[in-house]
């Protein structure tokens, strides 16, 4: 940057670029938005949004250190065994705002969380600890109430939380409350659920409609007021996991689209599997509230999280039968096939849009931000 | 959904391409000139549906790309005061300037806010009257109305902590820009359709007779989108150029009086920089003399920043296809996205930030589409 008084212009006349060149207009007007800043100094929000920037910091500075073979798949949890028995092991963080939210809260946010990444495993849910750090200033009766909520989805998902912590900072060094949770589970002889299993052929299932999480949390946030009330998709999938694993045991891959969405979740199991992903936009479920609400924002729903939802890949002979378990069950009703695993164009996910054309589906950078245009 | 089904149906999408692709004899190159049409086109892969003879390039409607590195500068200065609020719309967040990006600044400290409605900062200037809390107003025709309402309310309530960083540039003048300039391939033009839902398009009645070069007002659905590119290709095969309009159930050829009254109160047309282009005369807004107290570029006496645009870029060139990314000697060195040097690195799609971030995927990108759209 220079300052007035060592003045070095760029008013170049039109059709000239700074080194008197001639410009090629009209192409210098490439209308698309500025690359984002990836070589950060510090952390920013970007690095928690489950997109690229998430991806980097794992990648350069996490795996490095601590690189070895139960992290490396870069699971939803680790899978070993112990003796005759193989375990999941996952944990979590929860930090969200508003704490209460249209349709649950960040106390049973912090049980579906870890519950269904043990479930995305393969795995039958068992125990739970759970370490809290509490802001100075948070009311006890909204501690209360959090205990309360995380108590009752603790009992429906059936898991014990076993053990916990709690730890107090000063007021204004934490935002009321963040929770931890970890978890462990059995998994059951004949399931192999590994992202690396994803192959061409077989179906893409989600169990319902996408980004409900995401938006109900944004309709919450200062100055956004909807007319109808956008609840939260949050709960727990392992009994779901249960019934669909019961219909069919050989299902290739379970994804729980959370942060980054659908979009993210399928472009990280594309690239790790090395297959192509391809699917039909029109058959996506997505409720008329939440379109309503991606339009006005300016959100794409492919990227907005879910916490309720999960992304099956099961061999085409499967399908049928995981789709139909699905739908039986009260957290699959509007379940739906997406799209399937393809040969072509491994590592990246494609769309057929709604009026036929085709896209790359790519992984954001970080948060999605409302646009201007 | 209502309003917006209808205008995504894939049957009647069909039709138009199959009309499109009886109407067209030879190869054509058009512009979108919104953003916000080009981000449809990407989204629903139009460009990739119509016939190869039709070319869309992308026009200079993204506010947030032709935003000149100067005024992210200015508004990066006044976003560091300890004293200030900046709020911003969302996307301006993370445009990089010369240093840093605004999530950065966020991140070491600034008070930097995402607003939906300039208007919310008013709200914001009476909740924290301590503090000053500056809004940056960028945009075209279409934020202007909103913005210019944002002062004369602030006005009208006595708000004094409240400022606006102005950064407005106006269509017409780039389209006449890029017509005038001797490398011009755009032979017509999808018109904006929301800056006429303010403007309306009378004033782009001169530039369609004197360059010859039809203009149709489009809407942003991708059947709007579609009946457009039609109603112009209709036009250049019979070799006619008036200004059409698409989008008749937003858009009235006299625009919105009323907000244009209130956007002339409040702004004067000024010559305006735009990134990577330069300056066009008369292609800004910004605000009248006697609302001096609302121009945060005085208030915070950010007037002498100026930033220069690269010398030993060659994006020009490269734009015409004479150099290669890793021709010029600035690339990957002094240029990155970080420190983006040209257009062509700014933009996420410029030659030069894909060669840079993308690499060899590019090419694998692009063989990914084409496969997908090939027939099974």
């Amino acid at each position: 940057m220079t300052r007035a008084g060592e003045k070095k212009s760029i008013e170049a006349p039109i059709g000239l670029n700074g080194n008197g060149a001639p410009a090629a207009q009209p192409v210098s007007f490439t209308g698309s938005c500025p690359v984002p800043i990836f070589d950060h100094k510090e952390i920013v929000l970007g690095h928690g949004s489950g997109g690229k920037l998430s991806h980097q910091l794992i990648q350069s500075l996490i795996l490095p250190e601590f690189s070895n073979a139960l992290l490396e798949p870069l699971h939803d949890g680790a899978v070993f065994s112990i003796g005759d028995t193989r375990f999941a092991f996952s944990t979590d963080s929860f930090v969200v705002k508003p704490i209460f939210f249209p349709g649950g809260d960040i106390g049973e946010l912090a049980i579906h969380g870890t519950v269904n990444d043990l479930a995305m495993c393969g795995a039958n849910p068992l125990y739970l600890s759970a370490g809290f750090i509490l802001e100075e200033g948070l009311a006890v009766d909204d501690f209360r109430r959090i205990v309360q909520s995380m108590k009752r989805a603790a009992a429906e998902a059936g898991v014990l939380l076993v053990t916990g912590d709690t730890k107090v900072v000063d007021r204004g060094k934490g935002d009321k409350i963040f929770i931890n949770t970890s978890g462990i589970g059995t998994i059951a002889p004949g399931v192999r659920i590994d992202p690396a299993r994803a192959h061409a052929g077989d179906k893409i299932i989600i169990n319902g409609p996408i980004a409900m999480h995401g938006i109900a949390i944004m309709s919450v946030r200062e100055g956004l007021n909807f007319e109808t009330e956008i609840t939260s998709d949050c709960a727990s999938l392992n009994s779901l996991v249960a019934i669909l694993l019961g219909a069919f045991p050989d299902v290739h891959v379970l994804r729980d689209p959370t942060r980054g969405g659908v979009a993210s979740a399928l472009t990280e199991i594309a690239e790790s599997a090395e297959v192509g992903i391809h699917l039909d936009e029109a058959s996506i479920p997505i409720t008329e509230e939440v379109k309503g609400a991606c339009e006005i924002l300016g959100f794409d729903p492919l990227y907005v999280a879910n916490e309720g939802k999960l992304l099956a890949i099961v061999p085409e002979e499967g399908s049928d039968r995981v789709l139909a378990a699905m739908q039986a069950h009260p957290l699959g009703r509007a379940a739906a096939i997406i799209g399937e695993v393809v040969e072509n164009h491994p590592g990246f996910v494609t769309m057929r849009t709604r009026v036929g054309g085709n896209r790359i589906v790519d992984m954001l950078s970080g948060e999605q931000l409302p646009r201007i245009c | 959904m209502k309003f917006l089904d209808e205008y995504r149906s894939e049957p009647l999408a069909k039709k138009i391409l199959e009309e499109i692709r009886r109407t067209v004899t030879r190869p054509w190159v058009l512009m979108e000139v919104c953003g916000g049409q080009t981000h449809s086109i990407v989204k629903y892969g139009i460009d990739r549906l119509l016939p190869e003879t039709v070319e869309l390039v992308h026009g200079p409607g993204c506010p947030v790309c032709v935003t000149s590195l100067e005024m992210i500068d200015k508004a990066h200065a006044i976003a560091r005061q300890p004293d200030v609020i900046f709020c911003s719309f969302g996307d301006m967040l993370r445009v990089p300037g010369s240093e840093a990006d605004l999530l950065v600044l966020k991140s070491r400290g600034a008070d930097i806010r995402i607003v939906y409605s300039p208007i919310d900062c008013l709200k914001i200037a009476r909740e924290n009257p301590d503090k000053k809390v500056v809004f940056f107003a960028i945009g075209f025709e279409t934020t202007a109305p909103a913005n210019a309402m944002s002062v004369w309310q602030a006005r009208q309530q006595g708000i004094k902590n409240f400022s606006i960083l102005v950064s407005h540039v106006l269509v017409p003048p780039a389209m006449a820009a890029i017509l005038q300039s001797p490398l011009n391939r755009v032979q017509g033009f999808l018109g904006p359709g929301h800056v006429c839902t303010v403007m309306g398009y009378s004033e782009y009645e001169p530039i369609a007779s004197r360059f010859h070069v039809p203009i149709v007002i489009t809407g942003f659905e991708p059947l709007d989108l579609l009946q457009g590119t039609l109603m112009t290709l209709r036009q250049l095969e019979e070799g006619r150029a008036i200004v059409e309009n698409q989008y008749p159930r937003v858009v009235k050829r006299e625009g919105n009086r009323v907000a244009q009254e209130l956007v002339n109160k409040v702004f004067e047309v000024c010559d305006r920089k735009w990134r990577g282009v330069g300056s066009i005369p008369q292609s800004g807004y910004r605000l009248r003399p006697e609302l001096r107290d609302y121009d945060a570029e005085s208030l915070f006496n950010v007037e002498g920043i100026t930033t220069a645009e690269s010398t030993i870029c060659i994006s020009g060139l490269v734009l015409r296809g004479v150099k290669k990314p890793h021709d010029c000697p600035a690339f990957g060195k002094q240029c990155t996205p970080d420190h983006p040097l040209g257009a062509t690195m700014v933009s996420a799609e410029g030659a030069c930030a894909a060669y840079y971030a993308y690499g060899r995927h590019l090419q694998l990108k692009h063989e990914a589409v084409t496969a997908a759209a090939a027939p099974a």
